[in-house]
């Protein structure tokens, strides 16, 4: 009959250091290559609506000529980076949710 | 690829699924498809990673004898049929009436090809977005 | 005198919601009712309307936990369709992922049982080792669950070198952490008290009523879909953890071995990960022809029917996810034990509701 078996990791746990952070004083930096948000380099896009059409949650409405538009829903995103991939200037980015662009 | 290893009608299916159970054949699912003529209704069963499968040819309006008192497995299935595609189940162990998976205020039967009526996701207007 | 009470659909120990209505002959469960759809979202008729590349992101989304093995599913039914041939590097990766997801999901699972009988301390070691494999995770593919990297043809990330040797470093870890773990939950006698015997499952009834996945492992059927070597399995060799104790102790020996199973299938994978493409371009629609495909999720066997007609969009898109299929089971299960034990036997097949409604 074994008892007490987790008491050589309470002991172990009491002293050392905590695990956890001090949240918002101490921030985790992100991985390399989060997908973290989407951006996009306005000067660079040809408006050609390959990155809408490619979306699966639609959160993406281009339109073309005469009044060019890019328009992003951002709480429709899933983040998933099809539209990065489909881009062909190569302008939407994938940044990490800490970058301050965008 | 999938293969159709018999077609089984409403009449002889009970006993054509009954025969095999007994040979340590698994209940895996049951698939329903609308093709606007009739439905196709799939009973898939697993030996030993092999996938065997009855297809029922099912008219629109007909009733569908349960197999959930021969295989209780099945109950689950037959409820969710029932509810998304409006096929009255017959003999049911447990029936409960199209609220299943639906609750009372959706959409009845969504996956129910009426001739002439799509039944399609209505999008939300598009609203906000940023530059 | 008979009542009924309703477990669930808030309950502290369900991580989801559904609704169990338990008839009770004063301390005794005398049969158990489901009720579900607090969570149905349609999953299945949204797939008909997105064209399939885009249904390959959606069906990542059934699942919050498995997410990554119900993509390849899908990627692999339509690769099956258009009859294409993943590169082995892709395979490679596939399993990698695939396994780490199966360590996550164990953990959690475990996590929520130690929660279930009362062992916080164990509950919160549990998912603490679970935070390194969540990292591995992202470090490789840039996101914690929705990873998002199988597409069809093959995978959209690369693992290189200093992210495999991230990846063997947190292994390394968490495989030191599960030796103090492991043995916590699998001898400590307190535990022990709480599991063994409890919602007994025999083999017959087991196989009568659809059971998959650690739930059939637990009640000695040899079931794992991984057997038939899809993917790189085949190559990497494989064999089920198999227990027959039949009660809620033998599920958890079941993941507990998993546990360290797909640590060193992870390994192997890493070691012998080829050199070759990442993925195979392929053009046009997937041609029209129905097709059937299954892989072993950390739950058990999901299921995937694809109907096509030859459009970019798929005709009809039906999931069969491994709890749907154990929900019978544990109604057996749970018909015949006593109220404080109704906790332990759901999480001990650990149920997957938003999977199980789509």
């Amino acid at each position: 009959m074994k008892l007490f078996t987790i008491f050589k990791d309470i002991v172990r746990n009491t002293f050392s250091k905590p695990y956890t952070r001090n949240y918002p004083t101490e921030i985790r930096p992100s991985f390399e290559g989060e997908r973290g948000k989407l951006i996009i380099e306005g000067e660079k896009c040809i408006y050609c609506g390959i990155c809408a059409r490619k979306c699966p949650s639609n959160a993406l409405v281009v339109t073309k000529k005469p009044d060019q538009s890019w328009q992003f829903e951002r709480y429709r995103c899933i983040l998933c980076a099809a539209c990065v991939e489909a881009c062909p200037k190569k302008c939407l980015h994938m940044v990490s949710r800490l970058d301050e662009r965008g | 690829m999938m293969t159709v290893n018999e077609v089984i009608t409403i009449d002889n299916m009970i006993e054509k699924i009954a025969s095999l159970l007994p040979r340590h054949y698994r209940f895996v699912t049951m698939t329903a498809v609308d093709v606007d003529t009739h439905f196709d209704l799939y009973y898939h069963f697993d030996l030993d990673y092999e996938l065997t499968t009855l297809l029922l040819k099912l008219d629109k309006g007909a009733k569908l004898p349960s197999i959930s008192g021969i295989c209780p497995p099945a109950l689950v299935v037959e409820n969710e049929i029932q509810d998304l595609f409006g096929i009255v189940v017959s003999g049911l162990n447990l029936d409960y009436r199209d609220h299943f998976l639906l609750a009372t205020d959706a959409p009845a039967r969504p996956f129910c090809r009426v001739p002439g009526v799509s039944v399609s996701i209505v999008e939300t207007e598009k609203t906000g977005g940023e530059k | 005198m008979s009542m009924v009470i309703p477990f669930g659909p808030q309950h502290p120990v369900l991580p989801e919601p559904i609704q169990l209505r338990l008839s009770l002959q004063e301390e005794r469960v005398t049969s158990a009712l489901p009720v579900l759809g607090y969570i149905h979202r349609g999953l299945e008729k949204l797939a008909e309307e997105k064209d399939f590349q885009q249904d390959a992101y959606l069906v990542e989304r059934v699942c919050g936990i498995c997410s990554f093995i119900h993509s390849m599913c899908y990627c692999q039914g339509i690769e099956e369709l258009m009859d294409l041939k993943v590169p082995p590097r892709a395979q490679y990766l596939r399993v990698v992922w695939s396994e780490l997801h199966r360590m996550h999901s164990h953990l959690l699972a475990t996590g929520l049982l130690a929660d279930a009988f009362g062992f916080e301390n164990l509950f919160m070691q549990l998912w603490r080792t679970r935070e390194h494999v969540m990292d591995a995770m992202e470090y490789t593919t840039g996101a914690r669950i929705m990873l998002g990297s199988c597409c069809i043809g093959g995978v959209r990330k690369d693992i290189n070198e200093e992210q495999k040797k991230f990846v063997l470093d947190k292994l390394n870890t968490v495989e030191k952490d599960l030796k103090v773990l492991l043995p916590v939950l699998l001898e400590d006698y307190s535990v022990k008290k709480r599991l063994v015997g409890i919602g007994m499952l025999d083999q017959l009834t087991a196989r009568e009523r659809g059971a998959v996945g650690p739930t059939a492992r637990g009640s000695g059927l040899a079931m794992d879909h991984r057997m038939t070597g899809y993917c790189a399995y085949g190559e990497l060799g494989f064999e089920p953890v198999v227990e027959n104790g039949c009660d809620s102790y033998a599920r958890t020996q079941v993941r507990a071995g998993e546990l360290l199973q797909s640590i060193d299938l992870v390994r192997r994978a890493l070691d012998r990960l080829p050199d070759s493409e990442l993925k195979v371009p392929f053009k046009g629609n997937p041609p029209a022809g129905e097709v059937v495909i299954r892989a072993e999720q950390p739950r058990g066997e999901v299921f995937y029917f694809l109907k096509s007609s030859g459009k970019d969009k798929l005709d009809r898109l039906r999931v069969r996810t491994p709890t749907f299929a154990n929900l019978s089971p544990l109604l057996a299960m749970l018909t015949g034990c006593t109220l404080p034990d109704v906790a332990v036997i759901i999480l001990s097949v650990d149920p997957c509701v938003s999977c199980t409604e789509r």
